[in-house]
C-alpha cells in the first residue's frame, strides 16, 4: 500500500470491523502512528483494553509471526511490526493494570549467559504480555545464579530460556540440570527458543518445549499452564505429581 | 564446459565471501588447479536457513556436470563425482543451527569424503577456536568483520539487515554490542579504514587483529591434500 492510500484512510471513519483489520495491516506494515491511533480509537467507542489488545494487537502479531515464518518477512519488518505494537501496549499497559484482572500466569524469560542476542526474546516476551501473561525480562548474558535469583524472587509458573548462537544454546541445559539438582525443576515449566534450537535439542536438554516462534510461545505456554493447572486439579489428595 | 571437467578432481563448494581468501590458499598450497571450485551467493550470510538448500542444488549441479562431462569425453572411464569425491563444503556453521551438520551426517552415508569447515562462524576458522573463544569470552557483543563484509559492509550488513530504509533500527539491532572486531586476512589499510568506518556506522568502538589466513589455509590443506596427494 502507498503512502497515498494511507492518507486517504480516516481510521475514524472505519467500522469496528474495518478498523480492526486495518489495524493488522498496519501493524504488518510497521506504522507504530496509526496503531496508536487505532487504539486510541477502539478504547474511546468503549472496547475493553484486553479485547483491543487481543483482537487488534496480538491477532495483528501473530500473522506477522506467521509470514515472518514462511519466508515472506524478515527481520527488519518484523522489528517495525514489533515497535508499532510496542506503542499500542504503551497505551493499553495500565490501563490493562487498572482492571485488576489475574494475570494467566507469570514468566520469567532471559537470553542465556555468553549470548546478547534478544530480538526473538523480546518479541517472546511481547507475545506473552499481549497473551495476558506477567512477564520478568532479566535480560541478555544470565548466568544461572541469574536466573535463580530471578525465580525465587517473582516465583513464576515458566522459565523461558533464549540463544542466537550454537555456541551458547548448550548453556541452557546448565540452567535445567542446575533447577534439576536443586529440586527446582518440576516447579517451572521451561520453555526454550532460538533460531538454531529444535524439538530434539529441547528435548535432549531435558525442556518442556521448544518454541519455533513468538507466536507459538505465547500459545505453548498457554495450552502449558492450562494443562498443568487441570492436572493438578485433577489430583487426589496428598503429594503433588508434579513435586 | 562441463566436458572440460576432471571429474576425480576434489570439489570445494564455498561461501563466495571466501572467494578472495581460497583462491590465495589454494595457490598458496598449491592446489590451484588441483580441485573444483564451486561459489554460492555470498548474501547467504544473511539467510542462513537457505544454505543447506543451495548447497544441495549445486551439489547435484556438479554431479550432473561430473556426468555429463564423463560421458562426453576422454574422462569417459573416469568415475563420475559421486560417492568416493572429495567434497569440501566452504562453510563453518554460519547461523544455520546445526542444519548444515545433520544434511552432513546424512550424506556422508553415501558420501564419506564430505567435510566442511571447522567451527562455528567464518571468523572461528580464521581466527582459530581459541583466539575466538577469547574474544568472546572479553566481550560478547562483538560484531565481527572478515576482510570481506569489511568491503561489503553496506551491500551485506547495512542493507542486508534493511538499515539503509529503516536506520531508526539500527539501536535494536546492536544495542548490546559493544565493538566491532576486524579479523583482518590482508594487510590492506583500505580494509582497515572500511572496518573503522562501519563500526562508526553502527556507533560502536573499533578494535583490529590481523589473524591472516592460516586458519583457513589448514582447514583447506588437511581436507584436500588427503585426495589430491
Amino acid at each position: 500500500m502507498s503512502d497515498d492510500d494511507y492518507d486517504e484512510i480516516d481510521l475514524a471513519s472505519l467500522s469496528d470491523d474495518e478498523l480492526t483489520k486495518q489495524m493488522h495491516d498496519d501493524l504488518y506494515d510497521g506504522l507504530a502512528e496509526e496503531i496508536i491511533e487505532g487504539t486510541t480509537i477502539l478504547l474511546d467507542r468503549g472496547w475493553g483494553p484486553e479485547k483491543v489488545l487481543a483482537e487488534a494487537l496480538v491477532e495483528g502479531m501473530r500473522i506477522v509471526g506467521i509470514d515472518f515464518r514462511d519466508g515472506i518477512l524478515f527481520v527488519p519488518e518484523v522489528l517495525l511490526s514489533a515497535n508499532a505494537m510496542k506503542g499500542g501496549m504503551a497505551i493499553l499497559r495500565p490501563l490493562l493494570a487498572e482492571t485488576g484482572a489475574e494475570p494467566i500466569g507469570k514468566v520469567v524469560i532471559g537470553t542465556v549467559k555468553g549470548d546478547i542476542h534478544d530480538i526473538g526474546k523480546n518479541l517472546v516476551a511481547m507475545m506473552l504480555e499481549g497473551a495476558g501473561f506477567e512477564v520478568f525480562d532479566i535480560g541478555i548474558n544470565s548466568d544461572v545464579d541469574k536466573y535463580l535469583a530471578a525465580l525465587e524472587e517473582h516465583q513464576p509458573d515458566i522459565l523461558g530460556l533464549s540463544a542466537l548462537l550454537t555456541t551458547t544454546m548448550p548453556y541452557m541445559k546448565v540452567v535445567i540440570d542446575t533447577l534439576a539438582a536443586k529440586g527446582l525443576r518440576e516447579k517451572y515449566i521451561v520453555l526454550v527458543g532460538g533460531a538454531p534450537l529444535n524439538e530434539e535439542f529441547s528435548a535432549a536438554i531435558g525442556a518442556d518445549a521448544y518454541c519455533r516462534d513468538a507466536a507459538v510461545a505465547a500459545e505453548m505456554a498457554k495450552s502449558m499452564i492450562l494443562a498443568r493447572r487441570n492436572l493438578r486439579r485433577a489430583e487426589p489428595p496428598g503429594p503433588s505429581v508434579a513435586s | 564446459m562441463a566436458g572440460e571437467r576432471d571429474v576425480t578432481k576434489p570439489l570445494v563448494l564455498a561461501c563466495g565471501a571466501l572467494v578472495a581468501e581460497l583462491r590465495a590458499v589454494l595457490t598458496q598450497h598449491g592446489l590451484a588447479d588441483a580441485v573444483e571450485v564451486r561459489y554460492l551467493p555470498a548474501n547467504l550470510h544473511n539467510r542462513p536457513e537457505q544454505i543447506v538448500p543451495v548447497l544441495e542444488v549445486e551439489l547435484a549441479a556438479a554431479g550432473r556436470d561430473a556426468a555429463d562431462g564423463s560421458d562426453a569425453d576422454e574422462h569417459a572411464d573416469h568415475a563420475p563425482a559421486g560417492d568416493d569425491r572429495t567434497v569440501l563444503i566452504g562453510y563453518a556453521d554460519c547461523g544455520t543451527g546445526g542444519m548444515l551438520d545433520r544434511w552432513l551426517s546424512k550424506l556422508q552415508l553415501t558420501m564419506p569424503n564430505v567435510v566442511r569447515l571447522p567451527g562455528a562462524h567464518c571468523y572461528e576458522f580464521f581466527s582459530g577456536a581459541e583466539l575466538f573463544a577469547a574474544m568472546h569470552d572479553e566481550a560478547p557483543g562483538t560484531f565481527y568483520l572478515t576482510d570481506f563484509l569489511a568491503r561489503h559492509f553496506d551491500a551485506l550488513v547495512w542493507k542486508g539487515l534493511g538499515l539503509d530504509r529503516h536506520p531508526q533500527l539500527r539501536d535494536a539491532y546492536f544495542a548490546n554490542y559493544t565493538r566491532v572486531m576486524l579479523i583482518s586476512q590482508s594487510t590492506d589499510q583500505a580494509v582497515i579504514e572500511a572496518g573503522r568506518s562501519a563500526a562508526a556506522h553502527l556507533g560502536l568502538a573499533f578494535e583490529h587483529r590481523h589473524v591472516g589466513r592460516d586458519g583457513l589455509g589448514d582447514a583447506v590443506n588437511v581436507t584436500l591434500t588427503r585426495k589430491v596427494a
